[in-house]
């Protein structure tokens, strides 16, 4: 039997993209399974999504943020039994033709999850402002401290899990700013994580969710977070969970 | 500030309040607009504050037992204390009904794509046999 892959595609408001992105999605691999998580957008998301035909679309009630829109994903996927997951922005910022560069690495068991990083290569094209960059080596020097892996693009939201991070993950999954936290939670609970390079476009619309004040506020509450959670005991049960698998 | 008269008064108003806030919390707790689980620290303090304002030696009494030199700032102390109680309380339930309302809203999703599938399956099978 074929393994199933499903692209978990978390998107807000980004009518102007998505039907490339979906397209996209399907031109390079027909078998992929397509889901849109439509985290209640004000626009016409939802619409544009549907309309394509290919992807299933999943539309939140109302805007519950990016780590409880991703993480319906992995419920979905949970309960449909797949083999493999990508996490894909919505917003066209993740290139297609780097999906099987991460489901490569997953399939291969030489990981339980793959991050796409944007500057673990020298080529670095991606240049963060300089306070940006100190947040982004924060966070690698705290995650690799804690974790024992090196993690160095905590933010990054391209990446590949396995049927084991999948089940994990639908039952755990941090809310607002989750990205650095998924890594250590991960990390906390022995999944094997590995690390590789991927480019990335520049935004074609909107702007980052964090800039202003939330940049303190996300430094903070991620900061707390992560503490947090390398604190808290250790969720997975590593034998239960492969005999249950 | 020693004119038995006035300080009289006070206490009347100490009085009226904490056995108005009291009895004002009961009547919402049976009406039902706050559920006896979230009303019990509410009563537990106005049932505080009431003795407090009758007895007057139980403010003394209580001010000398943590330290407190002038007894009316124990009253602020309880005050602080009860109304830190209650907020830290509204921010565990809080942060329980934003779990549930993320758990329901994710369903509610899944729920919806699952109907729109067998809808479209049985208006397709529909088609099919007729």
């Amino acid at each position: 039997m074929a393994l199933k892959i499903l692209i978990i595609i978390p998107a807000f408001n980004e009518e102007h993209i998505i039907t490339n992105v979906i397209t996209n999605l399907h031109k390079k691999n027909s078998k992929w399974k397509l889901l849109v998580i439509n985290d209640g957008s004000t626009d016409k998301t939802k619409e544009f999504a549907e309309s394509t035909g290919l992807a299933k679309v999943i539309n939140l009630p109302f805007q519950v943020g990016i780590g409880s829109c991703v993480q319906t994903g992995f419920i979905y996927a949970t309960n449909n039994n797949f083999d493999y997951a990508i996490q894909f922005d919505g917003d066209g910022q993740h290139r297609v033709c780097e999906i099987e560069k991460l489901l490569a690495n997953v399939e291969s068991g030489k990981a339980d999850v793959v991050n796409g990083s944007r500057f673990c290569n020298k080529n670095k094209k991606y240049k963060p402002t300089f306070l940006r960059s100190i947040g982004i080596k924060i966070f690698e020097i705290l995650n690799s401290i804690l974790i024992k892996q090196k993690i160095t693009d905590n933010t990054s939201g391209f990446r590949a899990y396995n049927k084991k991070a999948i089940y994990f993950l639908s039952e755990n999954y941090p809310t607002d700013y989750p990205e650095p936290e998924v890594i250590i939670l991960l990390g906390r609970n022995g999944f094997k994580i590995k690390e590789i390079f991927v480019d990335m476009n520049q935004r074609s619309g909107g702007t980052s969710s964090i800039h202003g004040f939330y940049s303190i506020y996300y430094m903070v509450k991620v900061f707390l977070s992560i503490i947090l959670t390398f604190i808290r005991p250790r969720i997975y049960n590593k034998k239960q969970t492969e005999e249950n698998v | 500030m020693n004119d038995p008269i006035i300080q009289n008064r006070i206490q009347y108003i100490a009085i009226i309040c904490s056995i108005g806030l009291l009895f004002f919390i009961f009547e919402l707790t049976r009406r039902k607009k706050i559920r006896e689980q979230y009303s019990l620290l509410w009563l537990f303090f106005s049932i505080i504050f009431v003795v407090l304002s009758i007895w007057r030696n139980g403010l003394d009494a209580f001010a000398k037992l943590v330290g407190i030199i002038y007894a009316p700032s124990a009253l602020f102390l309880i005050l602080v204390l009860a109304i830190f109680l209650i907020l830290i309380q509204f921010s565990i339930i809080i942060s329980r009904l934003t779990e549930e309302n993320k758990k329901l809203s994710q369903e509610i999703g899944l729920l919806k794509l699952e109907i729109n599938e067998i809808k479209n399956n049985s208006t397709h099978s529909g088609s099919i046999n007729s």
